[in-house]
């Protein structure tokens, strides 16, 4: 190897970073992400109010001083259980995306490396699991096996498995055409090096662009299954399940659901952009 | 030459339909272990249990329960309600109904916003208007169905009593009060949706702008709007039918928390009522419904699109 090729990938890399210093929406998008993050980590030290207290003399108290997004039916302070309401959707959301990009990365290398009668049937089944909304594939597994967070983040993460798997084969397909896996082969590699030492690296930016992707879809998911009920369950302090639980008195108290659908709207935009930049810089 | 193209890609849509059945089947059947104990409870009586499920056949083989369910499924019976004791067929053909008509008025809103979107900014390219109709589509289309529904509700519903807040219109209601009602549930999907259509008739005229005909008829001397007309926009278009059709197979998820949050008796409440009583026959039959849908819909976009576009057909000719 010479000089000139070791140099060749630091430089792309400081030009990257510095592309991601220019991007805005990476930036906006970002920003978003970590004042929400913080809200996960720390939520429970920011919140100016007990989010779990319940408070029998001031239920359905309208924004105000004291609580500035006000009361819930139970008197609770909507405005720190807005802040703590960030913690379950940020735990299974990550945890859901990390288990469908580690199965469907394996899954896609496999079919990508090997071809042949594998790679038809499973692009067969990854094709009919297409032909069904991911909410409605979900559904039908969480009514099966029971709704708790652990089962939510394993419903999705097998649900993202074929559609990561999908992308990860396409690439490989590229990449076992190209020289360095030919040589691989020559020197007599293994299989298994060939496709996690050799072929995973250069897929990587690929899966991070993915990856990230798809963590925008698994908050839209835990959202909106929290909200019909299949999703994180009570005594949470969840935007969705909140929504949810307030939602028949939207008539009249505005304030109990109009902030956790602001916080839900502005993760999954900050997530998106983040998406968005993050890919703009990749392909730069 | 259509022909010989529905003879490739029917195969395809009934080997994908067959193993969405097997899917569906074993999410029904499999996944909840003893479908008499997870219908009937932790607390019902062991034998009610075992008379559960042998009235309900579950206490077959898997294979002969597939092979028994999937060959009433393919002559239109779909099985007995575990909640309503009563055949699941009716139920599901009352609230296909419902759900297309939500549907219908989803699709005359937003296809032509869409499209008329994405060709204005395509005219404009690089343009505020452009990044602004961009911008607007791409987040639009990534906020949760629930989340711009409960804002619309507030405003239209709420704050100015424009709009009711439930679909479930008086029983003797006529087309047009329907069509009332049915307005403030359709405008979460078409929020949803305008930034996909917008984004797909955007770059289609983006690209037939730019290319090698149009400038020929522009040269040649027609006048503007005709080669926008057949020109331009019968080549941008193309793509934006694909999108359209592949939003059917999208939109049945959408229903699921729509109807739900309005209360309407469509295919998705339908299925999130049948999920929440852990009715399986009503939840794989309705299941199975939507992805055959979705299965007709992608294959009637494959055929229009080739009917529609003289070089695919030219290509199967040969």
């Amino acid at each position: 190897m010479t000089g000139g090729e070791i140099v060749r990938p630091r430089s792309l890399r400081s030009e990257r970073l510095r592309a991601a210093g220019r991007s805005a929406t990476l930036i906006i998008g970002l920003a978003i992400l970590i004042f929400w993050v913080t809200c996960a980590l720390f939520g429970s030290r920011i919140a100016p109010l007990n989010p779990y207290a319940d408070n029998l003399l001031a239920t359905l108290a309208p924004p105000s001083f004291a609580h500035w997004f006000g009361t819930d039916q139970l008197g609770r302070d909507i405005f720190s259980r807005v802040i703590v309401g960030a913690r379950d959707i940020l735990t299974v959301a990550p945890l859901a995306t990390l288990l469908g990009t580690v199965l469907g990365t394996a899954l896609g290398l496999f079919v990508g490396y090997y071809r042949g009668v594998v790679d038809d049937v499973v692009s067969r089944v990854i094709e009919a699991v297409q032909a069904l909304p991911l909410v409605i594939v979900a559904l039908m597994a969480l009514a099966a096996v029971g709704t708790s967070n652990l089962t939510v983040v394993i419903v999705i993460g097998f649900v993202f498995t074929p559609l990561i798997a999908r992308t990860v084969r396409s690439a490989v397909l590229i990449e076992n055409s190209l020289d360095y896996v030919a040589a691989a082969h020559l020197r007599g590699e293994g299989a298994l090096y060939i496709m996690f030492v050799e072929i995973l690296p250069n897929v990587l930016p690929l899966l991070l662009v993915e990856g990230t992707v798809r963590f925008g879809y698994a908050i839209f998911f835990v959202a909106s299954l929290s909200f019909i009920g299949f999703g994180i369950q009570p005594p949470s302090a969840d935007w969705g399940l909140a929504i949810s639980e307030n939602y028949s008195l939207i008539g009249s108290y505005w304030w109990t659901v109009i902030f956790d659908a602001l916080a839900t709207a502005s993760l999954v935009v900050g997530v998106n952009l983040a998406a968005d930049g993050i890919q703009g810089v990749l392909q730069a | 030459m259509t022909i010989r193209f529905l003879a490739k890609r029917l195969p395809l849509s009934l080997i994908t339909l067959w193993i969405l059945s097997v899917i569906v089947f074993l999410g029904g059947q499999l996944l909840p272990g003893d479908v008499g104990r997870a219908v009937l409870g932790p607390l019902a009586d062991a034998r009610a249990v075992a008379h559960f499920n042998h009235e309900m056949g579950v206490d077959r083989p898997l294979i002969v329960q597939y092979g028994s369910w999937i060959t009433h499924f393919v002559a239109g019976n779909f099985g007995l309600s575990y909640t309503f004791r009563t055949p699941v067929a009716p139920f599901i053909a009352d609230a296909l109904v419902n759900s297309l008509k939500l549907a219908a008025m989803a699709f005359v809103l937003v296809v032509p916003l869409g499209v008329l979107g994405g060709v204005w900014a395509a005219l404009r390219v690089g343009s505020l208007t452009d990044r602004a109709i961009t911008l607007l589509g791409q987040s639009l289309g990534v906020v949760p169905e629930f989340i711009s529904s409960i804002v619309l509700i507030l405003i239209f519903g709420v704050w100015l009593r424009w709009l009711p807040m439930s679909a479930d219109w008086p029983d003797d209601s006529g087309p047009l009060t329907q069509i009332y009602y049915l307005f403030l549930p359709s405008l979460p999907l078409v929020l949803i949706f305008f930034g996909y259509i917008a984004r797909v008739a955007r770059a289609g005229t983006v690209e037939a702008l730019d290319a090698d005909y149009t400038r020929t008829a522009v040269l040649k001397g027609l006048s503007w709007s005709i080669v926008l007309r057949r020109h331009v926009l019968r080549n941008a278009l193309l793509p934006t039918i694909t999108v359209i059709a592949s939003l059917i197979g999208y939109l049945a998820g959408g229903l699921v928390i729509i109807e739900t949050l309005f209360h309407y008796r469509g295919i998705g409440g339908l299925i999130y009522t049948a999920a929440r009583a852990k009715d399986f026959p009503m939840l794989e039959a309705a299941v199975l419904t939507v992805g055959a849908i979705y299965a007709i819909a992608s294959l009637g976009a494959d055929l229009l699109n080739t009917f529609l576009n003289p070089r695919l057909r030219a290509e199967e000719a040969q």
